[in-house]
């Protein structure tokens, strides 16, 4: 299951989804929640427990249960002190995990990404859209040649580099400040 | 810029493992040689494998939502959209059951508050409603206390009584309820104070002790622990124990800012937040500061103690009943008997007759 996760398959996902995401939204609407927050919250605990199936070192000592609605959990109580709304303390049965350190990874990670996105923002067209297609859509380059109009793929490719420099420029200039 | 270019070039398709053994052997030999090229090298390998995560991170959100989207068809997961009032419908099915549990964790929340600094970094805080502490005892105001109190030092110090001097951060109401030095305030308004003082209209400060602390009931009970503080013997209102009634006029004295105020309004609903039914909801005019002060009746009965109101409504006030006053006492189990006055001399007196018989027992509480 959880390789089938880490290897992105819908089908692990969706096993995952049904078997899991009923005792999160019963836990968020529970306490002070809206079923779009649970909705939020799981995808954010899903985006969690990818990110640690992608790690080397991964392995997970509970049941994907438990490890979900721990982290649920933490996202949960974090989003209402955030928005400065009460947290009862209840739901305290269930057995949890500590799971901050994951958590503290994962925003880590996201705030790494909003940088890259940024920076790809701020390198207007058509870089950005041949860097999409080729890091992030994973396109061949005689596709993009084609697609972009270049006449040959080395074009394509040497167009490409220097809009890499660029990205990494702007990317790395925001990254060293935040450090 | 080319030989950049070629460099990237080199290490991207080392990490795809497109290169011969050959060119293998080359570059990282190259790398090994050129510290300048294997820290580029390092950095766009870092790069690239963000951007990888993120390509993975953006594949994945994509399954994720057609997964979510699918289960939403099914009926699985609930619809997105859901208009408002679907969703309160919703919300208070949901929540029917646990809403007196809710309704009284409200109540526990919204005392909490008071410990000012503490509580607010907490957040903790139910923000339909607001605990009528007047924390915001700026500098500006303890500036002027200051200089009012040396002021007073300086010429009149023979006549004043010894103040306690301190510093302090909030402010709120509470009154005796025993001549013997028993005050009734808000158990939200002293939670976490390290020194409490007591001040009467007349301006005497006494030094006071938290006895209990009820944050359910948002009750405390504070002993004056100075000895300076001379015993009272006929306070003139009583703390009846049933229920009044929806209308009945009503009217508070409190200290929203360093002189009492009065204020006056009507018993709006027999319960309380959510349906608290340990409390009521009064309409009057009040402010922080009104915090623990008595609610009284035309009769002169208190049937209440004012704990919070409402943020986004105007005039929307709960008051404890005075029931709870009676359990607060019980469960104290207190060495020296607390007794409550049975004597009401207040009754059928004017109101400004009956301000004039009251106002020395209604205090002002506040501390650090």
């Amino acid at each position: 299951m959880l390789e089938g996760l880490a290897a992105n398959e819908t089908d692990a996902i969706e096993t995952i989804y049904r078997e899991n995401y009923g005792m999160i939204q019963a836990f968020i609407v529970k306490n002070n929640g809206y079923p779009e927050d649970a909705r939020d919250i799981f995808q954010e605990a899903m985006i969690v427990l990818f990110e640690k199936t992608k790690l080397n070192s991964f392995v997970l000592s509970c049941q994907i249960k438990t490890y979900l609605y721990s982290v649920c959990r933490r996202l949960w109580l974090k989003r209402l002190q955030q928005q400065n709304r009460y947290f009862p303390d209840v739901e305290m049965l269930k057995e949890t995990v500590p799971v901050e350190n994951e958590i503290e990874a994962h925003e880590k990670q996201a705030a790494d990404f909003n940088l890259l996105e940024e920076a790809l923002g701020k390198i207007g067209e058509p870089c950005k859209s041949i860097l999409e297609a080729y890091y992030i859509q994973k396109k061949s380059m005689p596709d993009i040649a084609a697609a972009f109009g270049y006449t040959n793929a080395d074009n394509a490719k040497t167009q490409k580099y220097k809009c890499l420099l660029r990205l990494k420029k702007i990317f790395f200039a925001q990254y060293k400040n935040g450090e | 810029m080319m030989n950049n270019t070629l460099i990237l070039d080199a290490i991207e398709r080392y990490r795809n493992g497109e290169m011969s053994p050959q060119e293998i052997t080359l570059f990282e030999e190259l790398r090994k040689n050129n510290p300048e090229i294997d820290q580029l090298a390092a950095e766009h390998n870092f790069f690239l494998s963000e951007l990888d995560k993120l390509s993975d991170l953006k594949a994945f959100r994509h399954n994720l939502n057609e997964v979510e989207s699918k289960l939403a068809n099914e009926g699985i997961i609930s619809h997105k959209k859901e208009s408002r009032k679907a969703k309160m419908i919703y919300l208070w099915n949901r929540y029917r059951r646990t809403i007196a549990v809710a309704a009284s964790i409200a109540g526990i929340v919204s005392i909490s508050t008071v410990t000012i600094v503490s509580t607010y970094s907490e957040k903790k805080k139910v923000d339909v409603i607001t605990p009528l502490v007047d924390t915001k005892l700026n500098q500006f105001e303890n500036k002027l206390k200051q200089i009012e109190t040396k002021l007073n030092d300086a010429s009149v110090a023979a006549k004043q009584p010894v103040k306690p001097k301190l510093e302090a951060n909030f402010r709120a109401t509470g009154f005796l309820m025993d001549g013997n030095g028993y005050i009734i305030t808000n158990a939200h308004v002293i939670t976490d104070a390290r020194n409490i003082i007591v001040e009467n209209k007349k301006g005497e400060q006494f030094f006071a002790k938290a006895l209990y602390v009820d944050k359910v009931t948002d009750l405390a009970i504070l002993k004056i622990s100075d000895t300076s503080f001379r015993k009272v013997t006929n306070l003139p209102y009583t703390f009846p124990k049933s229920p009044t009634e929806l209308g009945e006029h009503i009217f508070t004295l409190g200290y929203p800012r360093e002189e009492i105020v009065y204020g006056e309004g009507y018993l709006s609903a027999k319960s309380g937040y959510s349906g608290d039914t340990t409390s009521y909801q009064i309409s009057i005019s009040v402010n922080p500061g009104n915090s623990g002060g008595p609610v009284i009746n035309k009769n002169g009965e208190i049937i209440g103690v004012i704990s919070s109101k409402e943020t986004n409504a105007d005039g929307v006030v709960f008051a404890i009943k005075s029931k709870n006053i009676y359990n607060a006492i019980k469960e104290l189990k207190n060495d020296e008997p607390i007794k409550l006055p049975s004597v009401n001399s207040l009754k059928g007196l004017d109101r400004v007759t009956q301000i004039q018989k009251l106002e020395d027992f209604v205090y002002m509480v506040k501390g650090n």
